[in-house]
């Protein structure tokens, strides 16, 4: 019993980090039609700043609340930096040529990861956290360590809201609005370019936030962090429906607890069984669990 | 193609003699391990030494590879990230065959020929039931499960992170040792022949016509009565074959199988070269892997240079690292020259030359988009 609630508790936690990626894909998909492969590379920064910001207050093998509380608030400021800075400086130029646009995003991708084994050279580095989140806490016989309760606790802040945002504020409406279509939106004389930016920026910043907590997860951070998670990503997306961010919701828990109880009994089990899901729901339901019909 | 006539005007003396460039260019390639030539800074040593005959034989069956991704990506408009799988496929199936099996050569490539066939023809109908930037995704994620199951070594298969040598016992004694890369230069440079002659052979076919109306706008192919999904299909199993045969004369070069073949990295180093040489036409992409191996292999050389350990870190660092450099050129190309080189070699300068080599010039932009 114990062995369950390890796996399943374990298993939602990486759900956690792959909805924080997927929530931004899909939103960013939802408004823009673009696939961002940029999105593991703000994953990464998101990482490394917050190992650089944690090592800057408290140098030592176990970071301090305060580093990481800072890091709470910097990683995901990188994320968004890096994200508005692309979409502005690259992506603007490309609305017209969509290919290319995933192309960029591509190159932004391969670039970003690669600076920073190009600034901290290319090794594995143990991401230090405070005791209390390292440590372990028993649930119904199972010792679980804490960081993967505030990965989910962040993970459920972050979809509800997310919810909010989009349904609730005006800036959800355009966003929402843009996605079903664009033309209309802009002859209303709304701004779509600064909603795209926004929602792009907004993207970049939940990648950062996961990449912090990816860091905690894993307890190491190197380069190619954010390129091995996006791709779970990217399936998250596809089953739960692009555009959908209940849906990822969704198919992130699946995805995650599926790739972890696998993985309990074969070493490779798990990521199989995880593109097997995506291979049926292709077959009977092409669109995603939750994807509007287009 | 448009203002032929105007160009052969212009252009009259080259263009009487432009179906000998390929002649000359084949010649002068066949003729490499026969010249001792020195290219000081560029190659180290003559050109015909066996570390300089392999560089460009890697860079030939690398561009094969390039070439069978470029029929999909660039004559059909189909964005696939699952190229790897197939070029995996021809790396490690035979390795597997010949060591854990102990088959013979024969039987051996048959098998993984066969393989690599029936894996296209069950990816791409799996995956070619979806559109645009959910088949790039779903291309992926196939990918990565090929990439995880060689890399988690199920039954001690693979050989995991380290990968799997290639035995000699079964090969031909012309294909073994250092003193004999010269045989392996002519092999894959014939291969590389043979692929290129069939790429243009289909290209020209109906078929290929079809192809490149799918490019162009899918839902009018539709229209016409045609199936695109089945078109598709068709430039998908031929693609992966082909870059299941790429992986076949890349793993004699190697002698060995190593699990970046069925990386999604390598997936999008092949999208770089098609990028680099220009998606438009079939030597582009060709052109475009021999410059990508020759930089890989040369910036780190040039890296340990004293003038570049001399440099500030800095501007010293990237260098030692090629694929920071890959991104940015990537970028640039896509922003500034998204035709690639066959794109500048399109240019009315050189287009005589282009067309020469055999390759249809993109008159304006190459237009992947029907997809995504």
């Amino acid at each position: 019993m114990s062995t369950f609630i390890l796996i399943a508790l374990t298993g939602l936690a990486l759900a956690a980090m792959y909805f924080l990626l997927a929530a931004g894909l899909s939103l960013i998909f939802g408004l823009m039609d673009v696939l961002n492969f940029a999105h593991g590379a703000f994953f990464t920064w998101g990482a490394y700043a917050a190992w650089w910001t944690i090592g800057q207050v408290s140098p030592g093998a176990r970071g301090s609340t305060g580093g990481f509380l800072l890091a709470l608030l910097v990683a995901p400021l990188v994320g968004a930096a890096l994200a508005a800075a692309v979409e502005v400086g690259l992506l603007r130029r490309l609305y017209a040529r969509p290919i290319y646009q995933v192309l960029v995003t591509l190159g932004v991708g391969l670039a970003l990861s690669q600076l920073t084994s190009v600034i901290w050279r290319p090794d594995a580095r143990p991401f230090p956290q405070p005791a209390w989140l390292a440590a372990t806490s028993t649930v119904l016989g199972a010792r679980v360590p804490n960081n993967r309760f505030l990965l989910i606790g962040a993970a459920v802040v972050v979809l509800a809201g997310m919810l909010l945002f989009l349904r609730k504020t005006r800036y959800g409406l355009v966003v929402r609005a843009g996605a079903e279509n664009r033309e209309m939106v802009q002859a209303l004389g709304i701004d779509v370019d600064r909603a795209f930016t926004v929602v792009f920026a907004l993207g970049g910043a939940l990648a950062g936030l996961g990449g912090l907590f990816g860091a905690a997860y894993f307890g190491a951070i190197d380069p190619h962090l954010g390129s091995v998670n996006l791709i779970f990503a990217f399936i998250v997306v596809v089953i739960g429906g692009l555009g959908s961010i209940g849906g990822s919701a969704l198919a992130a828990v699946i995805i995650g607890l599926a790739q972890q109880f696998g993985n309990y009994y074969t070493t490779w089990a798990g990521d199989f069984v995880v593109v097997l899901l995506l291979a049926v729901v292709l077959l009977v339901r092409p669109r995603g669990l939750l994807g509007a019909k287009h | 193609m448009r203002g032929e006539h105007e160009l052969m005007g212009v252009h009259e003396g080259l263009g009487r003699y432009r179906a000998l460039i390929p002649v000359a260019v084949l010649v002068a390639l066949l003729a490499v391990p026969a010249l001792p030539l020195r290219l000081p800074g560029l190659f180290d040593g003559p050109l015909n030494s066996p570390g300089n005959l392999q560089l460009l034989a890697v860079g030939f069956a690398l561009g094969i590879a390039a070439l069978s991704y470029n029929l999909l990506f660039g004559y059909t408009g189909v964005l696939s990230f699952g190229h790897a799988l197939f070029f995996g496929a021809g790396v490690y199936l035979p390795t597997i065959a010949l060591r854990k099996w102990r088959w013979d050569l024969g039987p051996a490539l048959a098998f993984t020929l066969l393989a690599g066939v029936l894996l296209a023809l069950a990816v791409g109908a799996l995956a070619l039931r979806t559109k645009g930037v959910y088949f790039a995704m779903v291309t992926l994620a196939f990918a990565q499960a090929g990439a995880v199951l060689v890399g988690k070594d199920p039954g001690g298969l693979t050989g995991g992170e380290e990968g799997l040598s290639l035995p000699t016992r079964p090969l031909p004694r012309w294909m073994v040792g250092v003193v004999n890369t010269d045989n392996l230069y002519w092999l894959t440079l014939a291969v590389l022949i043979a692929v290129y002659l069939l790429a243009l052979r289909l290209i020209t076919s109906p078929a290929g016509h079809v192809w490149q109306g799918i490019r162009e706008n899918e839902g009018r192919v539709e229209l016409l009565g045609l199936r695109p999904y089945l078109f598709k299909l068709l430039a998908f199993v031929i693609s992966g074959a082909l870059a299941t045969v790429a992986g076949i004369v890349y793993l004699f070069l190697l002698s060995g199988a190593n699990p970046r073949a069925v990386s999604a990295d390598f997936t999008v180093t092949l999208l770089l070269m098609v990028i680099i040489g220009g998606s438009g036409s079939l030597w582009g992409p060709v052109a475009g892997a021999l410059l990508y191996h020759y930089l890989n292999v040369r910036l780190t050389v040039w890296a340990g240079t004293p003038a570049v350990a001399g440099l500030p870190a800095i501007l010293g660092q990237p260098l030692r690292d090629p694929l920071f450099i890959f991104g940015i050129v990537f970028i640039l190309l896509v922003l500034f020259f998204p035709r690639g080189l066959a794109g500048a070699f399109a240019g009315r300068r050189l287009r005589p030359l282009a067309r020469a080599l055999g390759g249809t010039v993109p008159a304006r932009e190459p237009r992947p988009r029907g997809e995504i």
